[in-house]
């Protein structure tokens, strides 16, 4: 029996048929995705070659100082952008007297400065950037070999020097004078006209007197101006027989404050009634210090407290306690801050320069008396220079004048010099 | 010489910090971050002298049984509690998770916010008693308080809505703080800066001599 050919043909079941034509529609597919992958590849590939370069590269010596520092300014690449950007960083290469580069730093995207603070005067320097990209970078123009240069003066502050000059000038004019006994007129300052009558109280009435001296070290000219008054306070003390606490923040100021008082006891004749413990160390944290403070102020309860020095966030905490027991408080501080919080708790308020002037009307002494005069001068030149200002600023602000102008600009020079 | 040395090398540091702001050049450049690294040093020393007198002050608290003397317990257990467990942790003391670092952040922290919070309190009572009318000054410091607080809320700008835009009580609030209030602080500072002049020149000189110990 002859089999026909047709009888011979395989059949091919619906669902193999299915199989297999799934199967190459997904070979199909898998083949055409990498051909079309392939030119995507090359695009990017050619991008990323394609980064730009940083440019408008420029070094210059830093102006005023010792020679060490140069800076370097440029213009970001075009391809350092925040969406779809390509740049990754840059890195700051120097070449000494033409040498090898040197890598000196890798900076983020959007740098466009960079301080070289190694430069020496003797050598020759030239800088170049290269911006980053993920598989490619990019290298600017080197800049022109150039040196540092070291200054003797900061020209910038000449001004500032001229103007401290001339107060300094005054203050020693006024000293000198003063020593040739001419008498000086100091007004009153109520709240150091007050320290014998709030000593004399806390003794009256048999309670100690409180004095902190804020919570800064001796290297704050405040808090050196806070122990001068304690040496007129711890000497009244002495005087009276009071007793005094002084609980302080800073190590430092407990041994320079019982070098004080040391002295006012001996100065009083009463050596024998001076004790290391009337001046403890606390902590150097500032409200731990706050509330050790405030704890002694409602244990004790002080009948004099004396708030001078240097003061923050703790000044209307301490003041505060001291008004709720009834304390009379003689409050300074040259922080403009704290001094309304001091003026709202306290009976009387040093602002600002009546601290420092404490120590010179405390003392009567005719040097340090003239020392305030010579402060009177700068204030007089700071008040013509204010007016000045003010007149000027108005008339070139409403008639834009050009000689005017010129004044403002020059008057912005002198006192926004730094 | 007890004296005289002390007024000497505050003489020297003081004109070395005046000379060093002027002249960038070397060795001038380098003497303030000097002098500052040697008062670091100083510092650091005094220290201890710092711990030995707060825990000579807080043993003697407690030997003589003074009134509060168990706060004085307190110091000294928190002093040697902090102290050894930093030191035990080495260098990475203060490392994220090390016991210095969960003692601080979960006894410290929280105490020093809680005497910070009490500001809240004490501003209250203070603006009481200083916003009184008694007279012309104190109400005249009253009425910019008053519209200050007023303008810096929303309900401020909604009682004026009727006004024109600028004459609103947040534009008076801003008004008073650029303008009366920067004035009136700039003139404390000037007095402030001369002030500074001033003492910095009597010590330097000499003449302010009570931080050595009166005169």
């Amino acid at each position: 029996m002859i089999v026909e050919p047709q009888q011979a043909r395989v059949v091919i079941p619906g669902t193999v048929r299915f199989l297999l034509l799934a199967f190459l529609a997904v070979v199909v597919s898998i083949t055409s995705t990498a051909t079309a992958s392939e030119p995507n590849a090359d695009s990017t590939l050619l991008e990323t070659q394609q980064v730009e370069p940083v440019t408008s590269l420029v070094a210059q010596d830093f102006k005023y100082d010792n020679g060490e520092r140069i800076e370097l300014f440029w213009v970001p690449s075009v391809d350092d952008r925040l969406v779809d950007g390509l740049v990754t960083g840059y890195e700051v290469y120097r070449t000494v007297n033409e040498g090898d580069p040197q890598r000196l730093a890798i900076l983020p995207p959007g740098a466009n400065t960079f301080r070289d603070e190694a430069a020496e005067i003797d050598s020759v320097y030239s800088y170049y950037i290269t911006t980053l990209a993920e598989e490619t970078s990019a290298k600017s123009v080197a800049t022109e070999p150039m040196t540092s240069e070291r200054e003797w003066l900061n020209r910038d502050r000449g001004y500032l020097f001229l103007i401290a000059f001339v107060i300094a000038a005054a203050v020693i004019f006024f000293v000198e004078t003063a020593k040739r006994g001419k008498k000086l007129f100091i007004r009153k300052i109520a709240g150091l006209e007050a320290i014998d009558d709030a000593v004399g109280r806390a003794t009256e009435m048999g309670r100690p007197v409180l004095f902190v001296p804020g919570i800064h070290d001796m290297d704050d000219v405040q808090t050196l101006a806070a122990l001068t008054i304690l040496g007129r306070v711890s000497r009244t003390i002495a005087d009276y027989d009071s007793k005094i606490f002084m609980p302080v923040s800073r190590s430092l100021v407990m041994t320079a404050a019982r070098e004080t008082i040391k002295s006012s006891y001996m100065a009083a004749g009463r050596p024998d009634a001076y004790n290391d413990d009337m001046v403890n160390y606390v902590t150097d944290e500032q409200f731990g210090y706050v509330a050790s403070v405030d704890g002694l102020i409602v244990r004790e309860k002080p009948a004099t407290i004396f708030l001078l020095g240097a003061f923050f966030a703790e000044s209307l905490i301490l003041a505060e306690t001291g008004n709720s027991v009834g304390a009379i408080q003689i409050a300074g501080t040259a922080r403009p801050a704290q001094l309304p919080f001091f003026i709202a708790a306290c009976d009387f308020t040093l602002i600002g320069e009546e601290l420092f002037a404490a120590s010179a009307y405390l003392s009567d002494e005719p040097k340090q008396l003239g020392s305030l005069k010579g402060q009177d001068v700068g204030k007089g030149i700071a008040m013509f220079f204010v007016i000045a200002g003010t007149v000027a600023a108005t008339i070139s602000y409403a008639w834009d004048i050009g000689p005017v102008n010129d004044v403002l600009d020059w008057l912005n020079q002198v006192f926004s010099s730094n | 010489m007890r004296r005289e040395i002390p007024l000497l090398i505050t003489a020297i540091a003081g004109v070395v910090f005046v000379v060093q702001y002027f002249i960038p050049h070397s060795p001038f450049n380098h003497l303030d971050g000097w002098f500052s690294d040697w008062f670091s040093i100083v510092q650091a020393c005094a220290i201890v002298l710092g711990s030995l007198n707060l825990l000579m002050i807080s043993s003697q608290k407690i030997a003589r049984k003074k009134e509060g003397w168990g706060y004085a317990v307190v110091i000294i257990v928190s002093f040697f509690l902090i102290t050894i467990i930093g030191f035990a942790g080495g260098e990475e003391f203060r490392d994220v998770g090390t016991g210095f670092d969960w003692l601080y952040n979960y006894t410290y922290v929280p105490l020093s916010s809680t005497m910070y919070a009490i500001l809240a309190f004490f501003v209250a009572s203070a603006s009481y008693r200083a916003f009184r009318a008694r007279n012309a000054e104190a109400t005249l410091l009253l009425l910019a308080a008053f519209f200050v607080m007023l303008g810096r809320v929303p309900i401020g700008d909604l009682l004026t809505m009727w006004m024109p835009e600028g004459f609103r009580m947040s534009n008076l609030a801003t008004w008073i703080m650029d303008f009366p209030q920067t004035a009136g602080q700039r003139a404390i500072m000037i007095g402030i800066a001369l002030g500074l002049v001033s003492t910095s020149l009597r010590v330097i000189l000499g003449i302010e001599r009570s931080h050595l110990g009166g005169e």
